[in-house]
């Protein structure tokens, strides 16, 4: 059994920029484990550009982004365990990795940071019908299969589902020579960033039909072709709108998953908004001296945004070193109208790591124009006026200890204001 | 020339040819997939039934009935897990509850041990999840569940090591009489000449009676759907949840799986394709809707696949086990619907007596070995075990699929055995990696690396399930080059 200060699950963005954060910090053993033979997590196989914009100024590609993290954290003399994977998560912070130098390795840890990123969301997850051939890949299958391994999936394809991936996919497969049928998202409108839909499809050429879905898959040995269909307002589709389209490959970009397993392992509480652990202000988890950031705690679509969460959680981490794991209480930080959720889920306005608490929310649907209000028991304590938010771009405010001082609870809520527009931008 | 060919690898086809390898015979099995276990035998309920539900007096009641003691030794024997949970059928009106007397009726009369009506009381308070409507349950103790492919892929390993040639990509394609006591069997590639065939070609055990010039009869398509549930959800039923059956099957229920998932399903619909094992949106709105009458808070939001398989229907409603009468030496074992996973054990015996009585002398061999090799399941070892096996073999630390926790030790064991996996699915139904919630989606460009590496071929001729399903289209650059047409080979 070793007995290490803090330790770090998961050597993506997350991991490592926690990791940066809490050499600088002052602490002076940091361990991150990560399975994989080589750090960056997701971004090694996300070689187009867009990382980096808001904390370098700089349009970097995934593995530029990682690999400063990378040089600082061994810069600054972090140690990082390759090709292991943590297999068992206490939660007296116990960890049993493994891998094949050492065999079981086994950890008592100060403190714990997950940084464990997602999956993807499967055909099952979303009951597609029909065969089950070779040719269907999730968005990011098919991403490392083209960027990492050097190999095509498929020469015509249809994609499923409007997320990230899929349209960095469908741009990525355009220019290695597939015919790109379609994308087809359920949804009226996408849930992929702006300027990818722009960039990746626009660019293209390639069609985005939204409020239609994949209703069947044809082929027994492989994909033979799907069959589409617009869906009325209940998401169920029309039949008489079916139409086939012949190609030999799906991909299915339907949303992601923090990968909670771990978490669930140690009895962490989860939200099931998010996916993710219920957090406090210093992103500590239910289970005191665990901590979590990232796609763990909740999707990200910047990988920016992960790189701030993730350098709270390591003051959270240092905090919680410093008082000895003392315990507080929490008021409760809720959702209303207009958004899905808000993290952190509760907070202490004493313990706050900084003179200000960043809160991170995503809206239910589009608008043009929304008014974010704060509201505690005393009512509405701020309000700013937000354009153009979507689902899939996260909303991201600080509030100052001032603020809040004194209040017993805290609900964001977001409302429309003006008109109505088309939500397809 | 050899002694016996056997026809198909399903569970049954690989019960007889285990229990044949225990002979000084020469034994042959053809399958015409890249794998056993690639027809019905990989999707069904998975159930080995206590024996209540088939009509006394017909082979499937007879065969089931003796069939289901045998599964401990034989599990046992071929390290499968089989776990001995129990069923319970639930009554939900007071017509249903008559249903349950029939069957605890038929039940003893077919000779099955331990049945009983239980109250509501007891129901609840064995399986909380169920319908609070229920009114009592026939309890089962002696049903069980398998994973029906592990036990047709280790009685297939078995079967090869005791020395039965088992031969894949092979389908039948003629049989001729070549002369009274010799029959030639052809495949694609080759004739084997034999002096006996057994018929256990599942759904296509008709046509292949047929092409011998044997008795005829038709076997039907019957499809069974269903959904399968995340593991985190295993225990939201702690036995087999039946609905009283109706005249064609047994419902859709609630059932766990060896491996800790649950599903739910099948429905019973006639297709005309015998390979029409497509999941349809109808199908899956009417087990769902079937499921919710026995448990109604269904996670359905954790689903992680769904399946179809096909039962093969005879026209005569029972199992077709005989000799053929119009051609000496071809024996029928058709029709095998459910509970034929159940029976199989039982039915290979009985082919054993037919071969006996139609001139084979079955010599025992000295060295047949009952016990396969142990296969080592990263995540049911404990720790300790866990250290040991990977200072004996690092491969067993390196994990692949990070769902189930398989490792690469387990998928290099599952290629290098007896019958050893080929492709994608193959490696999956061997080691459970691509089985779990993320689908593969992670370790599958993995496990293409190690088969592509292990066999010495391409990743490109990598398949999912044999020739027709390769994974990937070509090298990335020669792409273009070629405008997307790109040869696997
Ligand atoms: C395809 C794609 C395109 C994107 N495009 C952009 C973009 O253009 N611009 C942008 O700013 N952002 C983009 N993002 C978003 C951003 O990059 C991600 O949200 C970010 O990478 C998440 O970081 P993470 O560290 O939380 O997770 P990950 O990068 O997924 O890292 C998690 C790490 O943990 C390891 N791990 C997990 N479980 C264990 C365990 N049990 N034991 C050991 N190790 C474990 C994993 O192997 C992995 O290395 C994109 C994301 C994706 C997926
Ligand atoms: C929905 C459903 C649920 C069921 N549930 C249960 C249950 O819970 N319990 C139970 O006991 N039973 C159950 N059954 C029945 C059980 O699955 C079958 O009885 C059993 O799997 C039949 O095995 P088999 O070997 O006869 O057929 P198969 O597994 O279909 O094997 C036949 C093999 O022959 C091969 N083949 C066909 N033609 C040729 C050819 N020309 N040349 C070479 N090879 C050929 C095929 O590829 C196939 O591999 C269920 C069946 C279904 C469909």
């Amino acid at each position: 059994m070793q007995n290490r200060e803090l330790v770090i699950i998961g050597g993506g963005p997350a991991g490592l920029s926690a990791a940066v954060e809490a050499r600088r910090l002052g602490i002076e053993d940091v361990l991150v484990i990560d399975r994989e033979s080589e750090p960056g997590g997701i971004l090694k196989q996300c070689i187009h550009t867009g990382f980096g914009l808001h904390i370098f100024k700089e349009e970097l590609t995934g593995p530029e982004y990682a690999e400063r993290f990378i040089r600082k954290a061994e810069a600054l003399g972090v140690e990082i365990m390759l090709d292991t994977m943590v297999i068992e998560l206490t939660s007296d912070r116990r960890i049993v990795a493994v891998n094949g130098r050492e065999g079981l390795v086994e950890i008592q840890a100060k403190a714990i940071i997950l940084a464990m990123g997602c999956r993807e969301r499967t055909r099952g997850a979303i009951k597609i019908p029909g065969f089950r051939p070779a040719g269907i890949f999730t968005a990011g299958t098919a991403q490392r299969f083209v960027n990492i391994e050097g190999y095509m999936p498929g020469c015509e394809i249809v994609i499923l589902g409007s997320g990230d991936i899929g349209l960095i996919m469908a741009r990525r497969l355009t220019l290695e020579g597939a015919k790109v049928r379609c994308v087809v998202e359920i949804m009226p409108y996408s849930n992929g960033l702006t300027r990818n839909i722009v960039q990746c499809l626009e660019d293209y050429s390639i069609p985005l039909l939204l409020k239609h879905t994949v209703v069947n898959i044809h082929g027994k040995k492989r994909v033979e072709g799907v069959t589409i269909a617009e869906v009325d307002d209940e998401m169920k589709p029309i039949m008489e709108t079916a139409q086939f389209i012949p190609c030999d490959t799906l991909l299915l970009s339907v949303g992601l998953i923090p990968e909670n397993e771990l978490s669930r392992m140690a009895g962490i509480e989860i939200d099931d908004v998010t996916g993710g652990p219920v957090v406090n202000q210093r992103l500590e988890t239910s289970v005191p001296g665990i901590f979590a950031c990232g796609n763990v705690l909740h999707v990200h679509d910047l990988v920016d945004f992960v790189t701030q969460e993730a350098m709270e959680a390591a003051r959270g981490v240092a905090s919680y070193l410093a008082d000895g794991g003392k315990k507080y209480d929490h008021i409760p930080v809720t959702a209303g109208e207009g958004l899905r959720y808000v993290l952190p889920q509760r907070i202490n306005v004493e313990a706050m790591t900084g003179e200000k608490q960043n809160f991170f929310m995503r809206c239910a649907r589009p608008m043009a124009r929304a008014r974010l209000y704060v509201e505690s028991e005393r009512g509405v304590i701020e309000s700013r006026l937000l354009s153009h938010v979507k689902p899939s771009e996260m909303i991201s405010i600080k509030l100052g200890r001032d603020e809040l001082k004194g209040v017993k609870m805290l609900k964001f809520i977001l409302q429309e204001e003006g008109d109505k527009i088309e939500c397809n931008d | 020339m050899v002694d016996v060919v056997i026809i198909g690898g399903g569970v049954v086809g690989c019960m007889i040819a285990r229990e044949l390898s225990r002979y000084q015979l020469k034994t042959v099995l053809l399958e015409k997939e890249d794998d056993v276990a690639s027809g019905t035998s990989k999707a069904n309920s998975a159930i080995v039934h206590a024996g209540y539900d088939p009509k006394p007096g017909t082979l499937k009641a007879k065969l089931n009935v003796r069939g289901n003691p045998l599964f401990d030794k034989i599990c046992s024997e071929l390290d499968v897990p089989f776990k001995r949970i129990g069923s319970l059928v639930v009554s939900l009106t007071e017509e249903e509850d008559r249903v349950l007397e029939e069957l605890l009726e038929r039940g003893k009369k077919n000779g099955v041990p331990g049945l009983k009506i239980i109250n509501r009381e007891e129901l609840l308070k064995m399986e909380p999840n169920v319908n609070k409507k229920a009114r009592a349950a026939l309890y089962a103790p002696t049903a069980g569940i398998i994973c029906p492919y592990e036990l047709t892929i280790a009685l297939a390993e078995n079967a090869c090591q005791n020395g039965v040639e088992i031969k894949l990509n092979s389908k039948v394609v003629g049989i001729k009489v070549v002369n009274n006591g010799e029959l030639a069997v052809m495949t694609p590639t080759e004739t084997i000449h034999t002096r006996y065939v057994i018929n256990a070609a599942g759904l296509y055990a008709d046509e292949i009676s047929k092409m011998a010039g044997a008795e005829e009869y038709r076997i039907t398509p019957r499809k069974g759907e269903y959904l399968l549930f995340d593991k985190r959800f295993g225990n939201i039923v702690n036995r087999i949840i039946f609905p009283t059956p109706s005249k064609i099957s047994k419902g859709i229920l609630v059932c766990p799986t060896v491996d800790g998932n649950f599903f739910i399903g099948p429905n019973s619909n006639d297709v005309t394709e015998k390979d029409d094992v497509a999941v349809t949106p109808e199908g899956i709105e009417e087990i769902i809707k079937g499921a919710q009458k026995l448990v109604p808070e269904l996670p359905l939001n954790h689903v992680i696949t769904s399946f179809a398989g096909l039962r093969a229907v005879s026209d005569t409603d029972d199992f077709i086990i005989g000799a053929s009468k119009k051609v000496r030496g071809f024996i029928n074992v058709g029709g095998i619907q459910s509970p034929g996973l159940s029976a199989a054990p039982a039915i290979a015996e009985m082919v054993l007596e037919i071969l006996k009585e139609e001139g084979l002398s079955l010599k025992e061999k000295r060295d047949y070995n009952p016990e396969r090799p142990r296969v080592y399941k990263f995540r049911q070892m404990n720790n300790e075990e866990r250290r040991e096996l990977i200072r004996k073999n690092p491969a067993y630390g390196r994990v692949i699929c990070r769902c189930e926790t398989v490792t690469e030790g387990e998928i290099i064991d599952a290629i290098r055995r007896p019958v050893g996996a080929r492709s994608l699915d193959a490696v999956k139904r061997r080691t459970r990696a691509g089985m779990g919630r993320c689908q593969g989606g992670f370790c599958s460009p993995r496990v293409i690396e190690i088969l592509s590496r292990e066999l010495g071929i391409s990743p490109l001729e990598i398949t999912k399930c044999g020739c027709g399903s390769e994974i990937l289209k070509g090298r990335t650059k020669e792409f273009i080059e070629t405008g997307g047409v790109v040869d696997a080979k």
